[in-house]
């Protein structure tokens, strides 16, 4: 029969002041973990939010991301009389021919340079992508060099506001206005004609096409009609599962993440470990009553376990309610898959979060195992002469 | 009196080892406690009367020798077993009281309550009873620091007979109280074995508290000097 689990709770706050100190300790560590880890979440979250079930992304075979894919004129003109995809009112197919370039922008906080992703679009193309709205000024003319940057590119890069001019290479673009991606990977790019997107940084062919289907049980069909054509050397899928795959950079942040929560923890387990045995040392005859009112071995060391993880669990909470005023903080990073800055946001999810508590129990278990197995292996005699 | 043992001690030796020096707390120790006795055992300091009570109440090991009680060889029980058999056998009385400090005297005395099979109810009932014997029923909600130390001690006494257990051990009981709560204290002990028909062994020092015993047993130096 365990100790009751008020007496475990008491005790943790009979001794205050180590117990502060203990759960502010666990509070931080588990903080660093969930902040870190948000990281992740977020950069996954924004590919994970972007795409259309019913959208086919197409690009070269081989290529990591559209900027270093090449789709030709001809391959595009093939591709978009294919009979599995959706035409709209007037008979035309929704297909979107891109074109995705890296341009090299100053920060607006003087701290350098970074690489954006230019999309030039088709206003099909942005029929096809209906979660991009604009928010500020008006949509880019075809046939002038005009944009529309992501508010979030916006608020990160200097002369991207409305009436701004950006400058790369020989090309000078005006922003017109500003869009929101819905917390996709589009609020990571700056968008502009696609015609006028291949005069200015002088391409011939596209980066990739996005394409409709009429039924979404014919995406495998129009995928493998695309592919089995060995001189295109194209490959499809989904929209949703392309940008699924762009996560490789949260996997070094996960990485680090990691590193950081187990080398930190190393320390809130000797702190833990510490408040435990003092509290073991404080109340050694306080535990030979309890043995000689009948209380066993395992009881006592359940009882000293159970104060242990009540103490690192209110330092789990703590430390994601320390975390929670950064949810939804708007950060960026360099992409490994498209080599550009992308924009996301720290995402605390509840799974996360539970994820931070967990962490903190693992450490109040760890911190409180040995003290427990010495309260429980003390001599009732002796216990009951401590002073 | 009544004339059947409920402990029956037999050659008892106690031996501890203090570093190279081996110290005979008790020898060759022979007992017979009769069922509703108030026993005391005197002694000067170093006599192992406190030894002898704490291998009767199962949480000391005789080095050789036998000690029944109610017919249980406790020398003979593992740990296990010994706790269980002390929640369900004993009440112990301890000089400092050894309240638990971060309990109500209520939640106190319900703790080895707690190991029983008993419902909330029920025990809330006999917790209350318990209080009440010992004249503290309104002060169950109190901390033990709100207390003061003959209610403390009558609190511990609530405790050790919460479990309606046949033997109450008490190791110097009014050791650290005054002398008017050290009499309650010691009625309280006595009306237990009046009352309820309680063995009741106590270990003390002061000729005054064990005139409230119904026998008295010496030791001096492990040895009985009067049994």
């Amino acid at each position: 029969m365990a100790l009751p689990l008020k007496y475990n709770f008491r005790n943790v706050f009979v001794r205050w002041r180590a117990t502060l100190a203990t759960v502010t300790g666990i509070a931080l560590v588990v903080a660093v973990f969930v902040l870190v880890q948000s990281l992740a979440v977020g950069l996954e979250k924004a590919s994970q939010n972007t795409g259309d079930p019913r959208n086919v992304m197409v690009a070269r075979k081989g290529s990591t991301a559209e900027s270093s894919s090449q789709v030709t004129r001809e391959q595009s003109r093939n591709i978009l009389y294919l009979p599995e995809i959706a035409r709209d009112a007037r008979g035309r197919p929704l297909v979107s021919a891109d074109v995705v370039i890296l341009v090299n922008l100053p920060r607006r906080d003087g701290t350098g340079e970074a690489n954006v992703t230019v999309r030039g679009v088709t206003p099909m193309g942005m029929d096809l992508r209906p979660q991009v709205t604009l928010t500020h000024g008006r949509w880019f003319n075809p046939g002038r060099r005009e944009a529309v940057v992501s508010q979030k590119v916006a608020r990160r890069f200097a002369h991207c506001d409305v009436g701004g001019r950006i400058r790369t290479g020989g090309t000078e673009l005006t922003i017109v206005g500003w869009m929101d991606g819905d917390n996709s990977a589009f609020d990571s790019e700056v968008w502009m004609d696609a015609d006028e997107a291949r005069s200015a940084f002088d391409r011939d062919n596209y980066s990739s096409l996005l394409v409709r289907v009429a039924d979404t049980n014919q995406m495998a069909a129009l995928a493998k009609r695309i592919e089995s054509d060995k001189r295109a050397s194209l490959r499809a899928e989904p929209e949703i599962a392309y940008y699924s795959a762009q996560t490789r950079t949260a996997g070094p942040i996960r990485i680090l993440g990691n590193f950081l929560a187990t080398t930190m923890s190393i320390g809130a387990i000797f702190a833990a470990m510490n408040t435990m045995y003092a509290s073991v040392g404080a109340r050694t005859r306080e535990i030979g009553t309890l043995r000689v009112l009948g209380y066993r071995r395992r009881s006592v060391l359940l009882g000293f376990i159970i104060e242990g993880v009540i103490l690192a669990g209110l330092g789990g909470l703590l430390g994601c309610m320390l975390a929670l005023p950064m949810h939804g903080y708007s950060t960026g990073t360099l992409s490994f898959d498209s080599f550009s800055e992308v924009v996301f946001q720290f995402r605390i999810t509840p799974w996360l979060a539970a994820q931070g508590v967990i962490f903190a129990i693992a450490v109040g278990f760890l911190g409180s195992l040995l003290p427990a197995v010495r309260a429980a292996r003390l001599p009732v005699i002796s216990a009951l002469k401590a002073v | 009196m009544a004339t059947e043992p409920i402990v029956t001690i037999r050659n008892l030796t106690k031996v501890y080892a203090q570093g190279e020096i081996q110290v005979t707390a008790l020898h060759e120790v022979s007992l017979d406690i009769a069922a509703g006795e108030f026993m005391t055992l005197m002694g000067p300091s170093g006599s192992g009367k406190s030894t002898l009570l704490h291998i009767i109440a199962g949480i000391d090991r005789p080095t050789r020798g036998e000690c029944h009680v109610q017919g249980v060889d406790v020398a003979r029980l593992n740990e296990t077993e010994l706790a269980d058999w002390r929640n369900q056998n004993v009440g112990f009385v301890f000089q400092t009281f050894n309240l638990i400090p971060v309990l109500t005297a209520f939640e106190n005395v319900e703790l080895p309550l707690l190991l029983t099979q008993l419902g909330r109810k029920e025990r809330r009932r006999q917790v209350a009873a318990a209080l009440d014997l010992v004249g503290l029923a309104d002060r169950m909600h109190h901390l033990p620091k709100q207390l003061s130390g003959g209610q403390e001690q009558r609190v511990a006494i609530a405790r050790a007979l919460v479990t309606d257990p046949n033997l109450i051990v008490a190791d110097e009981p009014t050791g650290n109280l005054d002398a008017h709560s050290a009499e309650d204290v010691l009625r309280a002990l006595q009306a237990l074995r009046r009352d309820a028909g309680k063995t009741v062994i106590m270990v003390t020092h002061d000729p005054k508290a064990a005139a409230f015993g119904s026998r008295s047993v010496h030791l001096e130096k492990g040895e009985l000097t009067n049994a």
